[in-house]
């Protein structure tokens, strides 16, 4: 016996000694250890996303552990349910964020961030769409403008169009590029699973600018009805933007459905034109430049805000961005969602292009990239009103409804009434849940 | 994107965390690899020692019970438990708190929107298995008269190898649609517009065939799987009773449709059920090609969208009940069919 216990002995000085190695970061005054995050992002925007990363953990040795998903409703839920949740999530849409915070399953950040700061760097519109209930869950590190439209200055150039101010211009224009032959918008909504969500943006910008915040908010919210005055007023608005049977888009409406929301933009630069206007967020310059050849930000294409629908409600804008939640609460978990609130974090993600806009408001103009990039900046910067993208408000069944509402309706406007009604009765059980 | 840049240097430099290794990951590791065997001998002998103090005459009739013990554990815990549980919620409010009776059933059912799905269902039940039955056997009969059929069925087999996603994204490539005044590169509308001189269509979005384009996927996907089985019974037939068969002047159709088919027709029936069962499982090529849009919805898909997306367990149990009680008869003419044919060998 006297040797056995000598045995197990050695061998919990051994386990001793290992766990002391393990924890010797923390007396070189960083925190060491690991941070599980969950996120959407492969490709351009996992290498923009490791770039953000690596001054962090070089500061903290915190190590990165990264977990891609395009499900992120799904895993992030089973993985909750399942009471393994990652650390920090980065969520494209907070519906199921809401979700979880009903149930209590995440953490707030009000007493774990610096607040103080972040009322300096932010803007209040930016604080208060991170609030779920009053209370601040979320933080975002980077914003999205979306209702950018895209256009060949050079094609415009070409045939005397001029860049609208207003509604009335844009309808004015769509009507005289079809009367010299051409094919006003390219409209892309293929996406796998999410098929239909570059239609469900032009409705929601369109319900934003037409309608104002406060039925945009109610709509979201679940109060407003899709068969109201309001919100079928914007589908029938964007029907005239695609005119009667679709005839204002480039292949009609089978080209609308096949086609991969990212090459949607590739009309624009073919010779002649196959449309002159390309409605999309300020993310998609990251698919612009995968296209062969490669087009120039400035000079083969450039951006304008979607023109005022109602005077009433100028500037009004549908911005967006990845919900940085906490999932978990671990010290390094609350290191990382500091370190994404400074302009250091941000500035990266400005620098490296890919359409996405600094929040803090430290970051300085002329970090970004290009002249577009500085314009679309501005935007933001001159935004009076600002709301986050209706759908990834939503709960996912009422927003995945939506997006296969648009695919409906695109097929065959005639039925707006039997889709908006179908919608009415998801939004009936939808918010049961939340 | 960056073409160029070799995978390898993408991936991410493998780090071990040392401390979590030895001090969680080994003594667990060591805890399954000693303690399970350990518990089972334990088990074993244990009730052996039991057994033996049991009177003699009592003995055979406890002993069996002692060896299907655990696995009538596992089976309860892994497959019954879930089921009795999921029969269960189907019969509570989605907040699983209040008793509703089939309230999730006549809702489900009186939904405008669950006549398409099962249409769909329908359409896969009848089609899948027919369709991969067919393929099947045609080639098991044919590939039978040539020199070289090993390298023939092998290529036919090699799309059960790969996942249903992977299929998915191949056959995305054949359907690839462009509008008409480009070229096509999807090989059915290049097919369509250059030798048919027809107009470029949309196979997955078109409600016309977006349904059979799905289903096809899935046939090409199990065509080798059937074709492998109905060889194999297709070799078991005696060469004399075709041979006899000949002599007596029968012609080849004959010989295939009064002797072969006969006595093919256990196999049949035991790949046509388990074909079955594949299409009411059906999931992946609808939940990857269409997401269920464009009237190509199916239950196991609209499972999933109601248990994720809505977070509604009541209606996700409500339409796994659907499924079972489906699958249920199949499954069990399957397994009488199987045994049948274990029966005769």
């Amino acid at each position: 016996m006297g040797r056995l216990t000598r045995i197990l002995a050695a061998m919990a000085i051994v386990v001793l000694g290992v766990t002391a190695c393990g924890t010797s970061n923390a007396a070189s005054g960083k925190i060491g250890g690991t941070v599980h995050i969950l996120g959407t992002w492969t490709g351009v925007e996992k290498d923009a996303f490791d770039a953000v990363m690596k001054p962090f953990t070089d500061q903290t040795g915190v190590k990165i552990s990264f977990e891609a998903t395009r499900d992120l409703d799904a895993i992030l839920q089973t993985k909750v349910a399942a009471g393994n949740p990652p650390d920090v999530t980065g969520a494209p849409g907070i519906g199921t964020l809401i979700k979880l915070v009903h149930q209590g399953k995440i953490p707030t950040l009000e007493d774990k961030l610096d607040v103080s700061a972040l009322n300096a760097n932010y803007g209040a519109d930016w604080i208060n769409l991170g609030k779920i209930d009053g209370k601040l869950y979320t933080l975002y590190a980077w914003a999205a403008l979306k209702g950018l439209v895209w256009y060949d200055p050079k094609a415009f150039a070409a045939k005397n169009y001029q860049v609208p101010k207003t509604w009335d211009d844009l309808m004015t224009l769509q009507d005289k590029i079809k009367s010299d032959g051409g094919k006003p918008w390219c409209v892309a909504l293929e996406s796998e699973a999410a098929s239909g969500w570059p239609g469900s943006d032009w409705v929601k910008e369109i319900v934003l600018s037409q309608a104002g915040g406060d039925v945009y908010d109610k709509w979201w919210q679940g109060k407003q009805k899709w068969t109201s005055p309001e919100i079928k007023s914007a589908w029938t608005t964007w029907g005239k933007v695609l005119g009667p049977d679709d005839s204002n888009v480039y292949g009609g409406k089978q080209y609308m459905v096949a086609t991969k929301f990212g090459d949607g933009g590739q009309g624009l630069f073919t010779s002649p034109p196959k449309c002159y206007m390309f409605n999309q967020g300020s993310f998609i310059t990251g698919f612009f430049d995968a296209y062969t050849p490669k087009p120039a930000a400035g000079t083969d294409y450039a951006a304008f805000p979607l023109p005022d629908v109602s005077s009433a409600n100028a500037g009004a804008h549908v911005v967006g961005g990845d919900a940085f939640v906490m999932t978990k609460d671990t010290p390094q978990a609350r290191a990382l969602l500091k370190y994404l609130a400074t302009a250091d974090a941000q500035d990266i993600w400005v620098k490296r292009g890919g359409g996405k806009i600094a929040i803090n408001k430290k970051v300085p103009l002329s970090d970004y990239p290009d002249p577009i990039a500085k314009s679309l900046a501005q935007v933001v910067v001159d935004t009076k009103i600002a709301r986050y993208d209706a759908g990834d408000l939503m709960p996912s069944d009422m927003r995945d409804a939506y997006w296969s509402g648009i695919l409906k309706f695109v097929q065959n406007q005639g039925q707006l009434d039997a889709i908006l009604a179908d919608l009415d009765k998801k939004q009936a059980t939808a918010y049961a849940g939340s | 994107m960056d073409g160029v840049t070799p995978l390898i240097t993408r991936l991410p430099a493998l780090e071990v965390d040392w401390q979590t290794l030895l001090t969680v990951n080994l003594p667990v590791l060591l805890l399954v690899i000693i303690g399970v065997p350990l518990a089972l001998a334990a088990y074993i002998v244990g009730a052996e020692l039991l057994v033996k103090r049991l009177p003699k005459r009592a003995q055979p009739s406890v002993r069996p019970w002692i060896w299907v013990g655990p696995a009538i554990f596992f089976v309860a815990v892994i497959l019954v438990y879930p089921m009795v549980g999921t029969v269960w919620t189907s019969l509570l409010d989605r907040n699983g708190t209040s008793f509703v009776g089939l309230g999730n059933f006549t809702r489900l059912l009186t939904d405008g929107g669950i006549l398409i799905v099962l249409r769909n269902n329908v359409l896969w039940l009848i089609l899948y298995p027919g369709l991969v039955l067919l393929f099947g056997l045609l080639m098991a009969v044919l590939s039978d008269r040539v020199k070289y059929e090993k390298p023939i069925k092998s290529l036919i087999f090699m799309p059960m190898a790969i996942s249903f996603v992977a299929m998915a994204v191949i056959w995305q490539f054949v359907y690839y649609y462009r509008p008409s005044d480009v070229p096509q590169t999807g090989i059915l509308n290049a097919i369509l517009v250059n030798i048919f001189h027809g107009q470029p269509q949309t196979w997955i979005q078109d409600t016309r065939f977006n349904n059979f384009a799905l289903i096809f996927i899935g046939v090409w996907g199990a065509t080798g799987f059937a074709m492998v089985i109905l060889s194999a019974a297709l070799k078991g037939i005696p060469g004399e009773l075709l041979e006899a068969a000949r002599v007596d002047g029968a012609n080849e159709l004959t010989v295939f449709r009064r002797i072969i088919l006969p006595l093919m027709m256990p196999t049949i029936v035991v790949v046509g059920t388990t074909m079955v069962i594949f299409a009411l499982k059906a999931f992946d090529v609808v939940y990857v090609m269409t997401a269920g849009n464009y009237n190509t919805d199916i239950l196991a898909r609209r499972m999933y969208a109601e248990l994720y997306k809505a977070g509604n367990h009541a209606n996700a149990s409500a339409l796994a009940v659907i499924l079972l009680l489906a699958v249920v008869p199949v499954l069990i003419f399957n397994l009488r069919q199987f045994r049948a044919v274990e029966s005769r060998r």
